[in-house]
């Protein structure tokens, strides 16, 4: 039973004006409809194409959801053939060329998320229903990515994924209309262990704190994996909640545990607030079995570590992606890494437009709707399943993680991962952290049927055009 | 032992928290009569001053650095704050340092006049009405008052650091016999609790010892013979409210280095403050802060590893659990008087 | 439903028409009532699509499948919850937790069950029914704030959980949806084929479009099924605030003491209002799970039970068409407001020279996209200050300009007095 669902406006705002004599009303059902027409949900007609930027613009990551916007209606311009193209120029597949997206003018709509899966679902329900939007990308949390993920299969459009980094967004909750630029949990613990190791040794007992939700425990179980497997001891895991503000009462004991690092599986605001405690207990300046006390952040977002102030000096963490890369900079052990082209490129044509440096969200919403865009081209339809395929294995370069797979199996991006610390002498207030290594994808893929992402029951679906 | 001495600390300072904000709340409840929704928002307020403070003092002009370049490459721009200028910048730095204590001066006038203008502004036309009429007109006022600061300070966490010199902890064990680093505590949360104990006791010494406080005791007691007395109940209670304001504006201050300040954290404050009033009795101040200390320890004894091994999940709802208990046990909290708020 | 413009309100055609009796067993103003509410829902997909596609005011549209359907669950929850705190003055802070579990049930029977969305419903209801029965049986101990404390105490520890530890159970943060490799009992989908939900194999997204010149009307099966669901659910309500029950429940209100002076304890009736409240929500919940197949904890949250609250005072506590009102209004702004953005400005007053356009965008910005949660606040605060008997006040005063006076009052006397 998969008659007809959503319904598409796209086409009327176009074709309206010819129609607008008409009074003989004309009845189609949505499956006759789009059956006829084009076969699938929300097909473009006439010069323009829309898309959903559903973010988060109210609630804690509104600030984030913000950026996310700026850097959509960025890769706007760029598509339509404003600005001075960002990475289109560096992008290595050349079918994007200013003029839209399959000769159609890019237009959009935005909504709010709340970070809430209900009010995210309105959202792009509305987009979809109301402004016939052909694809929808945004968000900042991974209950909503999974939600609106789940939406857009059904609906028979296409989801780019925003910042989500909870394996289960391309684990358990895979999607065959669903795509993910930004990495994740596993790639995180993969890409840390040997850099913690290295730096502060095998014999390390661990203490995890975890935001006790999806995103905490699959953060935490990568973390724990990978640093068990470099030798590395967990004495304890605690989970916090979400509504906390004051971890006080999961820090004070961290010291008398017999643990000589801390790590904060928490995010945004829980993970400002958990480190300042840490370093207002002075976990930082203190000493366990012999060795100093280390707090590790797994995951860090440089606009929300701001909040934390001076306390992430020196603390490691990991993140899809860091304006520095266009400048180049020197590894600690002296290694030095060129500016990438592509990401000066973004951070240039940002950088004038808004006066800062994005973050990591915009550049992964930035990408996303560049990769769509192209995979339209490539393609040479509009239709879900065509740009599915398009994407599918899709292997490319020069949007600022040097080259990338997404692959097929699970729609997951595989690039290279930053781990980076907090930098002890900032120039300024977007200068927080200092990449430490370029962790190679190589090093953080693993197989499409890994147990902590569904394992072999997991599966993509088969791709939706809804109609 | 240690851990549960910790725990007791930790429950001590979440507590003073909850009870300054409670204090605040039955303030306005008991001689008011009104259900104030915003009070969280004037807790976010307070800690806001802080913000505000910190980033007045450190007013800036541009210099531009030749020697070093931007994000985009172009030579760096610098903000030098004035005070560095015109203090040196040792001395600006101590003075930017030391923001927040200076804060608590800056933000008594701030909340005097936030007072008194939403109370004769707004809340005084409310006095009649029903309660959940207050309720909604109040929660409108704190959505509007948490948008306008989202406005200006954005969404994300300002990080208000306690001046270096209270940055330490203090080694408590070494007190009670213990070895060296069992139980430290951080100067700050050692202050906050301090200062919450000098506000509570002033309350209470204010309503206690002056002509004042015992109209408004008397009020709270019985607000119609009061009013039949002649006694000019309007500016009182516009004092009464402006004097709840700052205990929760300056409650907000000292809590800004604990919790990096954001403008949805009256929000996050609102429910838990009407648990503790409730659970404290609606009205009573005693009542208020002795429900604020006991739910403060109950949350951190309820975190601890070996609670939450036998009982997952317990950390989560403690609190509610709590107040449910407290409640069918004593039917109008821990000193609640009969007959308020349970028509 | 209900239009959110003012000449669509009920009042005026309630007071132009002879009143009927015995319709349905209702009496006259009610069974008008009652027809013009029929009438409104059945054609809001005109009256909310009032703006033709290609002007720029079509962004104030509401009339588009997701929204209609909000406006009438949410309409369902807030007539439950008005039958609770309208009628004996009882004021939940929780009642989001039994449209919650009536989501989690109604969701799992899909599941595991069947596709078809009656069944849900049902167990939706009894489930939130159940659960009702124990909170209200605890909390009715008390009354007064100490009351709403509990309740609210049961939403939050409910959510808490959902959220963290019934992960197995809940889905946690991301939730549950329907997934390919679910695969009902009483289900013949194919391999790989995600379930959808239908009624006897009407898919609930289906929709037959109307395009008329610039209009396009759009009309989907699912709303209407809950547009039906939601007129019953009024027809209801309005027998329970005339009945004997309802006076009873009144009394509660009024004077408990007098009540149980007469030898008659309100105990029984609080519990029979609250757990008929309490399966309305499992009713809204376990219709949002058919329209939408996905459930979330925040769902629960305690801004949801909030919400709620606003809702009913923001229509009109105590009237039988004031929490629809309400309901409507919330969510019109939530969805459209948010919507708006700098952008769609520009487009408006692109007629106007740069300087003004320019000051006008500035001007408006603050309220619209990321600021209208700024835009609720103050609506709240204006209806309140200048509406206390809300959004039927309005109404009513409306219609007593046009001349509509006393007879309106009659009539929208859906209007049992607010006290």
């Amino acid at each position: 039973m998969s008659k007809s669902n959503f319904t598409r406006r796209g086409l009327l705002k176009t074709s309206a004006i010819a129609g607008a004599g008409l009074a003989v009303p004309t009845i189609f059902t949505g499956a006759s409809w789009a059956g006829s027409h084009t076969g699938f949900t929300n097909a473009p007609e006439g010069s323009t194409v829309t898309l959903g930027f559903n973010v988060p613009q109210s609630g804690p990551y509104a600030d984030e959801g913000a950026d996310e916007l700026r850097a959509y209606e960025l890769a706007v311009e760029h598509l339509n053939g404003g600005g001075d193209g960002g990475m289109i120029n560096t992008f290595s597949s050349q079918t994007l060329d200013g003029t839209g997206i399959l000769g159609k003018q890019v237009e959009y709509v935005t909504g709010d998320t709340q970070t809430k899966s209900d009010a995210a679902r309105a959202s792009a329900r509305s987009m979809i229903e109301k402004d016939g939007a052909i694809m929808i990308t945004g968000g900042s949390s991974s209950g909503v990515a999974v939600a609106v993920q789940a939406l857009c299969q059904e609906a028979g459009v296409i989801f780019m994924a925003g910042l989500t980094h909870s394996n289960d967004t391309t684990g358990k909750d895979r999607k065959a209309n669903g795509f993910r630029h930004f990495f994740n949990s596993y790639m995180s613990g993969a890409a840390l262990a040997p850099i913690l190791a290295n730096a502060y040794g095998t014999d390390r007992k661990a203490y995890h704190l975890t935001a006790d939700y999806n995103w905490g425990y699959t953060t935490e179980q990568a973390v724990r994996e990978s640093t068990e497997a470099v030798g590395w001891e967990t004495v304890n895991t605690v989970l916090t909640p979400l509504t906390e503000t004051d971890f006080s009462a999961y820090i004070a004991p961290v010291l008398n545990s017999g643990a000589d690092v801390l790590v904060l599986n928490h995010y945004g605001g829980n993970m400002v607030n958990s480190l300042t405690n840490a370093v207002q207990f002075g976990l930082r300046e203190a000493q366990a079995n012999g060795q100093d006390f280390q707090i590790i952040v797994p995951l860090y977002s440089r606009l929300m570590a701001r909040g934390a102030g001076e306390n992430v000096k020196g603390i490691f963490g990991s993140t899809n992606w860091h304006w520095s890369l266009a400048q180049g900079f020197t590894t600690p052990d002296g290694t030095e890494v060129a500016p990438d082209p592509a990401s000066a490129a973004f951070v240039k044509s940002f950088g004038e437009k808004y006066g800062f440096p994005p973050s990591q969200a915009a550049h992964t919403c930035y990408v996303q709707t560049l990769l769509y865009a192209d995979a339209v081209n490539r393609a040479g339809s509009f239709n879900p399943c065509a740009v599915v395929e398009a994407l599918e294995d899709f292997e490319f370069d020069g949007l600022g993680n040097g080259p990338t797979l997404y692959r097929g199996a699970d729609h997951q991006c595989f690039k290279d991962v930053l781990v980076v610390r907090g930098k002890e002498n900032p120039t300024s207030e977007f200068d927080l952290l200092e990449i430490v290594e370029v962790t190679p994808a190589a090093q953080v893929t693993y197989a499409p049927d890994h147990p902590n992402f569904g394992g072999a029951e997991a599966s993509l679906g088969s791709c939706n055009p809804g109609a | 032992m240690d851990a549960i001495i910790l725990q007791i600390l930790n429950g001590l300072d979440k507590g003073s928290a909850y009870a300054l904000i409670a204090l605040g709340l039955t303030l306005i409840f008991g001689t008011l009569g009104v259900v104030n929704f915003a009070h969280g928002a004037l807790f976010m307020i307070g800690a806001f001053c802080a913000v505000t403070l910190q980033r007045i003092l450190s007013l800036s002009h541009e210099v531009v650095d030749e020697t070093r370049t931007d994000f985009l490459g172009n030579p760096m721009k610098v903000d030098v704050p004035y005070v560095y200028d015109w203090f040196g910048e040792a001395a600006g730095q101590a003075i930017i340092n030391w923001s927040v204590p200076l804060a608590i001066l800056f933000s008594i006038p701030v909340m005097i006049l936030v007072g008194i203008s939403m109370e004769r502004g707004l809340i005084k036309h409310f006095y009649k009405r029903p309660h959940a009429d207050q309720i909604l007109v109040t929660f409108g006022l704190a959505i509007v008052l948490q948008e306008i600061v989202k406005a200006f300070y954005g969404a994300n966490p300002i990080p208000t650091p306690a001046p270096a010199a209270f940055t330490g902890s203090f080694d408590f064990g070494v007190l009670l016999g213990f070895d060296p680093f069992t139980i430290i505590y951080p100067y700050w949360r050692l202050i906050y609790f301090v200062f919450a104990m000098v506000i509570i006791a002033g309350v209470f010494a204010f309503l206690q010892f002056t002509t004042f406080g015992m109209v408004v005791r008397a009020g709270m007691a019985d607000r119609e013979t009061v009013g039949l007395l002649g006694i000019n109940i309007d500016k009182r209670f516009t004092l009464m409210f402006a004097i709840a304001a700052c205990v929760a504006g300056v409650a907000g201050v000292m809590y800004a280095p604990i919790v990096a300040p954001n403008y949805h954290m009256g929000m996050d404050f609102l429910v838990l403050s009407f648990v503790v009033v409730v659970v404290g009795g609606m009205g009573s101040l005693p009542g208020a802060v002795l429900a604020g200390f006991l739910l403060g320890i109950l949350q951190s004894f309820a975190s601890m590893t070996a609670v939450l091994d036998v009982l997952p999940g317990i950390n989560q709802i403690i609190i509610y659990l709590a107040a449910i208990i407290v409640l069918l046990t004593r039917p109008r909290g821990l000193m609640g008087r009969k007959g308020v708020m349970e028509e | 439903m209900v239009d959110q413009t003012t000449d669509t309100l009920p009042q005026r055609p309630a007071a132009s028409r002879p009143a009927k009796t015995g319709f349905l067993g209702l009496k006259g103003s009610d069974a008008t009532l009652l027809i013009v509410v029929a009438i409104l829902t059945m054609c809001a997909p005109f009256l909310l699509n009032p703006f033709p596609e290609t002007s720029s005011l079509a962004q104030f549209n509401a009339g588009y499948p997701d929204l209609m359907q909000r406006f009438v669950i949410f309409g369902i929850f807030a007539i439950g919850f008005n039958i609770l705190f309208g009628l004996t003055g009882y004021l939940s802070f929780g009642h989001a937790a039994f449209l919650g579990v009536g989501s989690y049930a109604a969701i799992w029977t899909m599941k595991l069950v069947t596709l078809n969305i009656i069944p849900a419903i049902i167990l939706g209801m009894i489930v939130a029914g159940l659960f009702a029965v124990l909170v209200g049986y605890v909390s009715l101990r008390r009354s007064g704030i100490y009351f709403s404390i509990l309740t609210l105490a049961f939403a939050q520890m409910s959510y808490a959980l959902a959220y963290s530890v019934l992960t197995p159970i809940t889905g946690g943060e991301t939730g549950l949806q329907i997934k390919p490799t679910d695969r009902p009992i009483l289900s013949n989908l194919q391999d790989g084929e995600i379930g959808r939900a239908n009624l006897f194999g009407l898919d609930m997204r289906s929709s037959f479009e109307l395009d008329m010149g610039g209009w396009l009307f759009t009309f989907n099966i699912g709303y209407y099924i809950a547009a039906v669901v939601m007129l019953i659910s009024f027809y209801v309500a309005i027998r329970i605030f005339r009945s004997p029950f309802g006076m009873m429940l009144r009394a509660v209100k009024s004077n408990q003491q007098r009540m149980s002076y007469t030898g008659l304890s309100p105990k029984p009736y609080t519990l029979a209002a609250f757990v008929i409240s309490g399966m309305y929500a499992g009713l809204a919940g376990g219709l949002m799970v058919a329209m939408d197949t996905q459930v979330g904890p925040e769902r629960m949250f305690w801004t949801a039970s909030g919400e709620v609250v606003l809702m009913v005072i923001l229509g009109g506590v105590g009237t039988l068409i004031g929490p629809v009102l309400g309901a409507g209004m919330i969510k019109y702004m939530e969805n459209i407001l948010s919507k708006i953005n700098d952008n769609v400005l520009h487009q408006w007053f692109a007629f106007m020279p740069d300087g003004i356009e320019d000051f006008l965008v500035t001007v408006i910005h603050p309220f619209i996209g990321k600021g209208w949660h700024l835009t609720l606040g103050i609506v709240f605060m204006a209806v309140v200050i200048f509406l206390p008997g809300g959004l039927v006040e309005l109404g009513q005063r409306i219609g007593r300009l046009f001349g509509f006076g006393k007879k309106a009052d009659d009539s929208a006397a859906a209007k049992t007095p607010a006290e």
